[in-house]
């Protein structure tokens, strides 16, 4: 398509110059101009090809399309993504509820496997889109729409939120990460186990920290007391490689610097700040990271 | 009533003159009606817009040049660009499209003035109250920031409290109510108000550009109005039209605004058209060629223009099939439109051309609108939209349809029509320069955007992470804009010095044909001492040296020669509405009943009441003596214009 488009392009933009000069060149020369007839031809033929070349763009777009929205397979993962100002919510189906995984930010998917995607928002309008797997699905509250990908090789690709949803739009990205099928059960069994009990010592109290602060009210950790809904599942949060759907990588210290501030970090995101003490802070970091 | 113009004619011009002559003085300047000054003022109104959204765009090249940049937060940028489109779209395109035809359809068809005046008084008003309000309402800390499109649940108020949102939707209501009053009287005047012998096919391509547009402008602005009046219903009251919580529908607002969207493009890039036509025609020294054709694309545009709105909705998720044919109806759109730029050639190709500036910009034009009109055809296609679809790829599409389908044709009008409207030619030497830099400038800033685009970077980030590698393009694209930003400073330095220097412009500088150079340069208040009448498409080459000219008209009274749509054959006699304060104090009533209404419901009881007075001020009865609207008897049996040449001709 870009090739034909751009030879349209040079093709056009020739005869204009081509014109151009014999016009300026007969301005000056006074030379007699070319006879209607001929000139009525050119435009005809013209605009025939125009007709003829739109249409087999047409007939490629139409084919194509076909061809990438009906790839159905019987052996697909289901997946629901729900779209949250400014992060994504992840859950994999399952028809045992307590095989079912929720997590957020980060998709893994099996690869050279057809993966269906249910996407929905619960508040405004987001877009999924993960550039190098498929184009953009836009997540809209009180529509749940299907689409598939499946990738052909394992990687990290990067997604990103494509339609404009607020303060923090620009920070609102996922990781999908394709691996072989092994590696993805694997991983759903991780995923599956309740987050960690931690021995009673420095660990334990930063879990005490996380329960008895307002962490709780909004985040959840499976097999605890925490089981708030409206910020992202942290029960496996120290296995995820990003903090902030993409805001920062995750490694101790920004996670520490995010807890006492996220404003500062990702302005205008729904967690408040927190003025924990230091040894609180460590405590509860500590306890975050072995959450894996 | 139409006499040959050899004949002694026992007018008194200074008495005509002063008839049609506006009050001086700062009180008269607000009871202003002649179409002249209306349209000056849209036209300088409009481009300072341009030059403030101008300036928006800089803060976000200036935020986006580098990766992870912080000099503007998210709350600020996010007005900013929310501005920007908002101001461009309808402060800037809309209005100074209209300004050109408020000033030219009039002399073009051979008018004493506009058809109905006072209307178009009210709408410069409006428009200049509403641009003031978003701009107070920004540097208030208020401006609007949830995107041009302003798309519910987002715009609720469970998602935005403050009062941006609404700030964004009376703005709407202020542009289209004044782009709606524009449109009547932009379709009127060329319709009824044409010179004696200038039949349907001998309409300059650009009044029939301005009367497509208009239609349209009939068609889709009313469609935005009840999608941006439901808004301020939803948010005012309560009435859960796009409220998802309460069973209303996101999607619906989408539909609604994006019909109106889509054809919002056409309706700034059709009189750009208008104008590529008239300047190619005036340039080459020959008639347009495939004029009937040229029309007919338009007029095919502008019906279609409204069956591809869904192709902004690609990525929502409607079925397949659904989506395939508006692919097509996108896809179509091209034949008209290349239709039109084969005509084009055609007529450069085998005219006597002159590159003069106005045909510099005309040359810009081609190549970035070719290239913007082609990557559209691109968009079209589903599984390619879906990829770039909210990617800065389409911030270089639509700039290259919108910049070089209009932008680049209005500058060329600015530098064609500068000697009509002032009297003074502008320097063709700084021209190239302004030329040269907003070319070069603009491709700078917008062709690196298609690879950003391809490369994954989403619209309205107002950062990026230096790790996606998308830091070089970007700094280039800023560095465009410095370009740009000193091509604009020439253009007004220019067109400033220009008044004041003594180049004095003759009444048809470039020896165009059509009948605004048949009259001086400024216009006299009557627009033409004497009315002509037509022979020809391009009257002032094809007319011959005894062509009549309309006699017989009041030169006490406004008195103004109504034709027949078809043949344009002389009708009645129209005596026009004389200067007049009421729309301009109708326009601060309306002004206070919208703002008032997005602060509490009450203030559309209340402020209706103002509004009231002024409209019973303005259409208060009049006596036969003090002028107002009154109809001659009818005389439908007025000579034709002298034995003119049969209607036709080739194309």
């Amino acid at each position: 398509m870009l090739w034909v488009v751009a030879i349209v392009f040079v093709a056009t933009l020739a005869c204009i110059a081509v014109g151009v000069i014999r016009g300026s060149r007969r301005g000056s020369s006074g030379a007699p101009p070319p006879s209607q007839r001929v000139l009525t031809r050119s435009v005809a033929v013209a605009v025939a090809l125009t007709v003829a070349t739109l249409f087999g763009l047409l007939v490629a777009s139409v084919s194509t399309g076909r061809t990438i929205a009906s790839l159905h397979a019987a052996s697909a993962v289901t997946i629901t993504v729900t779209g949250h100002q400014w992060w994504w919510e992840i859950q994999y189906e399952d028809s045992t509820p307590s095989r079912r995984v929720l997590t957020a930010n980060e998709l893994h998917i099996p690869v050279n496997r057809p993966v269906v995607l249910k996407v929905t928002s619960r508040d405004v309008i987001h877009s999924f889109w993960v550039p190098n797997l498929q184009g953009k699905r836009d997540l809209i509250p009180g529509y749940t729409t299907a689409i598939w990908l499946q990738a052909d090789r394992t990687g990290v690709f990067r997604g990103q939120c494509a339609e404009f949803c607020g303060l923090q739009h620009a920070h609102m990205a996922l990781d999908v990460v394709a691996e072989t099928d092994r590696d993805f059960e694997g991983w759903l069994d991780a995923m599956r186990q309740p987050g960690r009990d931690p021995p009673p010592n420095a660990i334990g109290h930063g879990r005490e920290v996380f329960m008895h602060t307002r962490c709780a009210s909004c985040h959840a950790i499976r097999g605890t007391d925490a089981a708030g809904q409206i910020a992202p599942d942290l029960t496996h949060i120290a296995s995820r490689s990003t903090l902030g759907a993409g805001t920062l990588p995750n490694t101790p210290e920004n996670l520490s610097a995010w807890i006492r501030d996220p404003q500062r970090l990702k302005p205008g995101n729904q967690m408040p700040p927190n003025a924990l003490t230091d040894d609180d802070l460590q405590a509860l970091v500590t306890y975050l990271e072995t959450l894996r | 009533m139409i006499e040959r113009r050899d004949r002694p004619i026992g007018e008194d011009l200074q008495q005509l003159e002063q008839t049609w002559a506006d009050p001086q003085g700062l009180a008269g300047w607000f009871t202003h009606v002649d179409h002249k000054s209306i349209g000056r003022r849209y036209l300088v109104t409009a481009f300072a817009f341009f030059v403030m959204g101008g300036v928006l765009a800089a803060l976000m090249r200036l935020q986006l040049s580098r990766p992870d940049n912080t000099i503007l937060g998210p709350d600020l940028y996010n007005q900013i660009f929310t501005t920007h489109g908002t101001t461009m779209m309808f402060l800037f395109a809309v209005p100074v499209m209209q300004g050109l035809g408020i000033y030219f359809v009039p002399l073009m068809v051979g008018a004493r003035g506009i058809a109905f005046p006072r209307l178009v008084a009210f709408s410069y008003w409006m428009l200049l109250f509403g641009g003031i309000f978003l701009y107070v309402s920004f540097l208030a800390g208020a401006g609007p920031d949830v995107g041009w499109f302003s798309y519910p649940p987002l715009a609720e108020s469970l998602y935005t409290p403050s009062r941006r949102a609404d700030v964004w939707a009376q703005l709407i209501t202020f542009t289209e109510v004044a782009s709606l009053a524009v449109a009547v009287s932009l379709i009127t005047t060329a319709l009824k108000l044409r010179a004696p012998g200038m039949t349907l096919n001998r309409i300059p391509i650009f009044v029939w550009a301005q009367v497509v547009t208009s239609f349209m402008v009939l068609f889709a602005m009313p469609a935005v109005m009840l999608a941006s009046t439901s808004l301020i219903l939803d948010r005012l009251v309560g009435t859960h039209f796009f409220d998802v919580e309460h069973a209303g529908d996101a999607l619906l607002w989408q539909h609604l605004f994006w019909f109106f969207g889509h054809p919002e493009v056409y309706i700034i890039f059709i009189p750009g058209t208008g104008l590529v036509s008239t300047i190619v025609t005036a340039f080459s020294q020959r008639r347009m060629f495939g004029y009937l054709a040229a029309v007919l694309s338009l007029v095919s545009t502008a019906f279609m223009g409204f069956g591809l709105w869904v192709h902004h909705m690609f990525a929502t998720g409607l079925p397949q099939l659904g989506e395939s044919f508006f692919t097509a109806a996108s896809i179509i759109i091209a034949i008209p439109t290349g239709t039109q730029i084969f005509c084009w050639i055609a007529t450069l190709w085998s005219g006597r051309l002159m590159v003069k500036t106005p045909m510099l910009w005309i040359l810009g034009f081609f190549a970035i609108f070719i290239a913007g009109g082609l990557t559209g055809v691109m968009l079209a296609a589903v599984p390619l939209n879906t990829q770039v679809h909210d990617t800065f790829f389409v911030v270089a599409h639509f700039h290259y349809v919108l910049i070089g389908g209009a932008v680049f044709p209005l500058f060329a009008a600015f530098y064609y029509w500068y000697p009509k409207i002032t009297g003074r030619l502008l320097s063709e030497r700084l021209g190239v320069w302004v030329f040269g830099l907003l070319f070069v400038g603009f491709n700078l800033t917008f062709f690196p955007m298609h690879i950003l685009g391809l490369h994954g970077m989403p619209r309205r980030v107002y950062t990026y992470p230096a790790a996606m590698g998308w830091g070089a393009l970007n700094l280039l694209a800023s560095v465009g804009a410095i370009f740009m930003a000193c091509a604009v400073a020439i253009f007004i330095i220019d067109s400033i010095r220009a008044l004041a220097a003594n180049r004095v412009a003759a009444p048809n500088p470039w020896n165009a044909g059509t009948l605004e150079w048949a009259t001086s340069s400024p216009p006299p208040h009557s627009n033409f001492l004497h009315l002509p009448t037509v022979s020809g498409r391009e009257p002032l080459w094809e007319n011959p040296p005894e062509q009549p000219v309309v006699v017989g008209l009041r030169t006490d009274a406004r008195d103004v020669l109504v034709t027949h749509v078809l043949d344009a054959e002389p009708d009645h006699r129209l005596l026009f509405p004389a200067p007049s304060i009421w729309p301009f104090l109708t326009a601060i009533a309306a002004t206070v009943l919208f703002i008032w209404s997005i602060f509490t419901p009450w203030g559309v009881i209340y402020g209706a009441v103002p509004v009231f007075v002024t409209m019973v001020g303005w259409f208060w009865p009049k006596s036969a003596q003090e002028g107002g609207t009154r109809l001659w008897p009818l005389q439908r049996s007025l000579p034709r214009p002298n034995e003119a040449p049969a209607a036709g001709g080739a194309i």
